[in-house]
């Protein structure tokens, strides 16, 4: 058996304190092996968005630990997990974070800068990976001159731009319409099949979740074994 | 993040709300422009007096005289003492000053510190002629090591045998000369009394035109070889004792930290001398300007205080704008060291910006008017450019400016550094 690429044990997160404490995760464990394609279901407040959040390091759990790659999170520094991040982690989100003003080529080399990777090669891996995405004639436009399937292609190209081996994504067709949901959802299935990246995408579309090799059915801070709601 | 990376993003970030950053760079340019003035009227001033004080005589001379006891009241009548010889001496009527001999100044020499001594020869000449043109009255400049400001020609050459003279250039027309370049060259005679009432003619040579001048007198400045010619046919006939006594000389020392100076003075206090530098005689014009020009510069620091809390209020508004782009870059594995410095750069650049500009604007203005005024109210002081600038000042309000730029960038920066990725990009 492979070595997860993501393993959580007991992972509990809650905000506030007193009478207003609110316990968002009450122990959760999972492992995500190379290549596999997860999708975390669960309603508005299931506390599915702070365990992806928890999962690709952006957040340090109440308790519990995560490892990634057989490596524990805690163990690193910030530097050092700023730098996981960059190199292994890519985001999509539902609302696009484009710089409206920048082109969608600077849009998309942002990875690699933050990196410090030169000028000349984050153009050249830029250009590939806009390419990739039939994007490469919209590369000098500003981003804020796209439509919306378009922005959330050009956020897709962002988050490959690192050749990342896991792919986030926070309810990435929830801005689109279902035509333009689809050819983003077969892009991200097709990156997950053809290319090996392991996908981890949050949704509370059901449509959407059935397309997965597995469903994490996550409610009031739990994973349940089934989707109750749907199954009934 | 590299450097250089941030550097360029956070300039193109800078620019990226051009209005907000053109009014937070028009606050930092008023205050550059003030700050870039006032420093130029210093240096304007500051070199107009150092010239003045060359002109005058060297830094680093003191001017000796004996110093006089006797006048205490109440000690009585003073026992003679032949040693001492007194000269009639200017101020009030009856007053007379104590004289200095060879002795006197062997025991100045001989003070630690000092380098050379040379008694300081009062010559009266009667007047000065050039060709057949009408006579004029003049004084002779005594100082030795004077540095005058030339209108033209060249300045004076101790080790030439040619007697030369510099001359005001009041002197100029009234004596026949066209211009200024037709007197250079020209030999002029020097008419002096000897002490028993005949009348010599030396002659020299023009060797340069000197400006008016604030503080020197309008006399005519003369090398050695003319000044041993006027001693010798003034002491004709003189008493020996007469060529032997000085009132004041002049003592030179080499280049010393004012500690030094001052205890070469007490020295020489100590041995019955009253010696003072130049500065000592007109240092106080200087720390008079010096305090005026440090209370406009402290108004200017005011402006670019209000200046910088324009620059947090500009960074503290693209902070909140950028929440989620900074978010998305925590995200992306940004450090926040590197927010930081993204922000304080832009802090930084927007200083730099309204500094370079204010700091340009006020040369430019200040150069015109300065030349404005030396051409028309301030003509009558020639060599006074009321506003100077130098590369050393001006750099240093740029950078003074670009200091402030960045600390009022910090608050701003720290809390775009400290924000969390994921409070930036909840959207539940």
């Amino acid at each position: 058996m492979p070595v997860p690429i993501l393993t959580a044990r007991e992972l509990t997160k809650s905000y506030g304190r007193g009478p207003d404490r609110f316990d968002a995760l009450k122990g959760v464990s999972l492992d995500i092996q190379p290549g596999e394609s997860v999708a975390i279901v669960g309603k508005s407040g299931s506390g599915k968005s702070t365990l992806m959040h928890l999962l690709a390091l952006l957040d340090t759990p109440g308790s519990g630990t995560i490892t990634v790659d057989g490596t524990e999170a805690k163990s690193l520094n910030g530097r050092r997990l700023n730098g996981l991040r960059n190199a292994m982690f890519g985001f999509v989100f539902q609302q696009f974070f484009l710089n409206p003003a920048a082109s969608v080529l600077e849009n998309v080399v942002l990875p690699l800068k933050i990196a410090g990777v030169g000028a000349r090669e984050r153009r050249r891996r830029g250009m590939e990976v806009l390419e990739q995405l039939q994007l490469a004639d919209k590369a000098r436009n500003k981003a804020a001159n796209l439509s919306g399937g378009q922005k959330q292609r050009v956020v897709i190209a962002r988050a490959l731009v690192n050749k990342p081996q896991v792919l986030f994504a926070d309810e990435p067709t929830g801005n689109l319409d279902s035509a333009t949901g689809r050819i983003v959802e077969d892009i991200l299935f097709d990156l997950n099949q053809n290319h090996g990246i392991t996908l981890i995408v949050v949704t509370h579309d059901h449509d959407l979740a059935e397309r997965f090799q597995r469903r994490l059915y996550i409610r009031d801070g739990l994973l349940i074994t089934t989707d109750e709601e749907h199954a009934a | 993040m590299k450097p250089l990376e941030i550097l360029k993003t956070a300039i193109a970030n800078s620019f990226r709300s051009k209005l907000r950053t053109t009014l937070t760079v028009l606050a930092i340019f008023v205050g550059a422009f003030t700050l870039t003035i006032t420093n130029g009227l210093g240096t304007g001033i500051s070199n107009y007096i150092d010239t003045q004080l060359a002109a005058v005589g060297p830094g680093n001379a003191f001017t000796i005289s004996k110093t006089d006891t006797s006048g205490n009241p109440g000690s009585g009548p003073k026992k003679y003492d032949p040693t001492i010889k007194r000269v009639a001496a200017g101020g009030r009527p009856g007053s007379s000053q104590l004289t200095l001999d060879q002795s006197d100044l062997d025991k100045i020499g001989a003070i630690a510190g000092i380098t050379g001594v040379t008694p300081v020869t009062r010559i009266n000449p009667d007047y000065v002629q050039w060709s057949t043109h009408d006579k004029y009255q003049l004084s002779v400049s005594a100082l030795a090591g004077a540095q005058p400001q030339l209108a033209s020609g060249t300045n004076l050459d101790d080790t030439n045998s040619q007697a030369q003279l510099l001359l005001p250039v009041g002197y100029i027309v009234p004596l026949g000369f066209a211009d200024n370049s037709q007197a250079i060259g020209q030999d002029v005679t020097i008419g002096i009394t000897d002490a028993t009432g005949t009348m010599h003619t030396v002659a020299g040579r023009i060797a340069g035109v000197e400006q008016d001048s604030l503080l020197s007198s309008s006399g005519i400045a003369v090398n050695k070889s003319l000044s041993t010619a006027l001693t010798q046919a003034q002491a004709t006939g003189a008493p020996s004792t007469a060529a032997s006594a000085w009132t004041d000389a002049t003592a030179t020392f080499a280049t010393s930290s004012s500690a030094q100076v001052s205890e070469m003075k007490s020295n020489l206090s100590a041995a019955g001398y009253t010696a003072q530098t130049l500065d000592d005689r007109i240092g106080t014009v200087k720390t008079v300007i010096n305090g005026i020009i440090g209370v406009l510069d402290a108004f200017a620091v005011i402006a670019l205080l209000a200046a910088g809390f324009g620059i947090v209020n500009t960074l503290l508004m693209s902070v909140q704008e950028r929440t989620r782009e900074i978010g998305l870059m925590k995200a992306m594995g940004m450090g926040s060291g590197s927010v930081f410095a993204l922000f304080s750069t832009e802090a930084a650049f927007i200083g730099l910006l309204g500094s370079v500009i204010g700091s340009a604007a006020a040369i430019g203005v200040g150069t015109a008017v300065s030349g404005a005024l030396a051409r028309g109210p301030l003509s009558d002081l020639p060599g006074l450019h009321i506003l100077a600038f130098a590369p050393g000042p001006v750099g240093a309000v740029v950078l003074l400016v670009m200091i402030i730029a960045f600390i009022a960038g910090t608050l701003p920066a720290w809390r775009a550094a400290r924000q969390n990725p994921i409070d930036s990009l909840r959207y539940e």
